[in-house]
């Protein structure tokens, strides 16, 4: 009886699975296909890659995505450490709250909000916009990546150092960031792919000139759809999965952090 | 290190997502109440041709929810589609976190990262695939439309129908409602089943009155996981829903690029804001009261 019923459910956890693979496997396949459809099957061909390195525009996407990615995980990976720490050691009610409602609530209220504040700072929307936006919502991963690793801390580590008479200064350098450095590493890298990844905050928050990936593949798909979209997602599951795999080296968790 | 030094550090954290998080919320509040300029977007707080302040406000904006039934109907229609996603997620997730979570210890690390790893391709890439899966042209549809032939069913198109946007909110959000029942499942003490099955109870029953009851928080938590998102989703039916399926995501969006009303635009953002908090907090109430008996 038991044993049955584990049959079915694995017959449907497979099922499950396959829908889940399914459509991305076929973005994978199409990218490689000799047709300007992505229907039947032609050929196998690399053009489309090589439309996708001759496009000026998606190049400039690109490289404004690594920038602002980059900027925002750094300076979210700088903040958030330091909220981190607080929130494990210090008793505290507004921090808490200012990190994780940004994570919480659907992100076009983040967007949108931010694009007013923006325009009556008279701060133009670019790559800046773009960077104080992002570095927003990269603060919260960044924070509970290193509050999870503060929390399996041995105090009594820096309790030693300072009775051998280090400065508070010299017992954190040497004793508290080598040991956060993994917290702080996985939650900087996940914040620098959840930065390449956002649409929708980037959407509100970017202007002419500051387009990203995502915004790119977006007014391409809005047009039609073309192989080349194929081509520039393969590419960029490569890369996600490659930060994925060496976020997860620093922390066993991190995969499942956003989540 | 001292009290004082150790207050200092929250300080920078706290003071950027006040002025990028709080404050901009607290703004769109105020805007909500204030006039659209006049060339769309906000009313001056500050006019620089005559140097004068201006802080008048209006229930306009706020009358005009009420004016008409459209947006209130909006907002059913994207609560309901928030429930149907929710609901759809927890039927294909709760099976699936069952099965990794009753599997050997060793697989279950592989198979968590399975359910997870599609999560971590592109969002947008996950849309087009979508995209591709339901046109005219594509494979699916061409199958689907040649076996309705066989019956002499006219062919149909997924393309910009409510369908098509279900289905790819489930697909996007499906991880968020496994993980959290996986983390659950996985802590039921198996000598509860057996008791179970000593005392007589049959696998239905088992699973009624032992598994589902206790993995009631999990199915909490994910759900208000799945539904907040889905609740505020643009992309998704502006992509594959076309003007077939509009949510209030949608409109905010419209308001605040096309036709650039904010005042308006803010209006519906503090109702989504204010929706959002009662679900986070009847959420985390259910959970507990679950918790707690």
């Amino acid at each position: 009886m038991a044993r049955g019923r584990m049959n079915w459910l694995k017959l449907f956890s497979t099922a499950v699975f396959v829908f889940l693979y399914l459509p991305l496997l076929i973005v994978v396949v199409y990218s490689f296909n000799d047709s300007k459809l992505n229907a039947e099957w032609v050929g196998f061909t690399l053009k489309w890659y090589g439309v996708l390195f001759d496009d000026t525009e998606m190049l400039t996407a690109a490289r404004n995505s690594l920038l602002i990615a980059t900027f925002s995980a750094a300076v979210a990976a700088l903040l958030g450490t330091l909220a981190g720490m607080a929130m494990s050691r210090l008793r505290l009610r507004l921090l808490p709250a200012l990190v994780l409602a940004p994570v919480a609530m659907p992100d076009i209220l983040l967007g949108v909000s931010l694009l007013i504040l923006f325009i009556m700072l008279n701060i133009s929307l670019g790559l800046v916009s773009v960077i104080l936006a992002h570095i927003t919502f990269c603060i919260g991963y960044v924070a509970l990546s290193v509050q999870a690793r503060m929390g399996s801390m041995d105090d009594s580590l820096i309790e030693a150092a300072r009775d051998l008479g280090a400065s508070p200064w010299q017992a954190f350098s040497r004793i508290t960031l080598p040991l956060l450095a993994p917290g702080i590493i996985a939650g900087a890298l996940m914040a620098f792919t959840l930065s390449i990844d956002d649409f929708v905050v980037t959407f509100f928050t970017a202007g002419v000139g500051s387009s990203t990936l995502p915004l790119q593949i977006y007014s391409m798909v809005k047009i039609a759809v073309t192989p080349e979209v194929n081509a520039i997602s393969t590419l960029l599951m490569v890369v996600t999965l490659l930060l994925v795999t060496l976020a997860s080296r620093f922390n066993k968790h991190a995969l499942r952090g956003t989540i | 290190m001292g009290r004082w030094s150790r207050q200092l550090l929250t300080l920078p954290p706290t003071i950027y997502l006040l002025i990028f998080f709080a404050i901009p919320t607290v703004i769109m509040l105020f805007a909500s109440f204030r006039f659209p300029g006049d060339y769309g977007g906000l009313a001056p707080w500050y006019s620089i041709e005559d140097g004068s302040y201006a802080f008048d406000l209006t229930w306009e904006n706020w009358q005009r929810l009420f004016e008409s039934t459209i947006y209130l109907e909006l907002f059913v229609k994207s609560l309901g589609y928030a429930v149907i996603t929710t609901a759809i997620c927890l039927l294909l997730g709760y099976p699936l976190a069952l099965m990794v979570s009753r599997s050997e210890k060793k697989r279950r690390d592989l198979l968590l990262l399975l359910i997870i790893l599609p999560f971590w391709s592109n969002f947008l890439v996950r849309i087009y695939a979508w995209m591709i899966i339901f046109s005219p042209t594509g494979a699916l549809t061409m199958a689907v439309n040649s076996l309705l032939d066989l019956f002499g069913i006219a062919p149909v198109s997924l393309m910009y129908s409510p369908t098509a946007v279900i289905v790819c909110m489930v697909y996007v959000h499906l991880p968020f409602m496994v993980l959290p029942l996986y983390a659950n499942l996985e802590k039921h003490d198996p000598a509860l089943l057996d008791a179970a099955s000593d005392l007589g109870a049959s696998g239905w029953q088992r699973f009624w009155r032992v598994t589902w009851p206790l993995s009631l928080p999990g199915v909490y938590a994910g759900s208000i996981l799945v539904f907040i998102p889905v609740l505020g989703m643009f992309a998704i039916p502006d992509l594959l829903g076309g003007t077939n399926a509009i949510m209030i995501g949608n409109v905010i969006k419209q308001q605040f690029i096309e036709s650039r009303d904010w005042p308006f635009g803010s209006v519906l953002s503090i109702m989504l804001t204010i929706a959002t908090i009662a679900l986070v907090w009847l959420g985390t109430r259910s959970g507990h009261r679950v918790k707690h008996g």
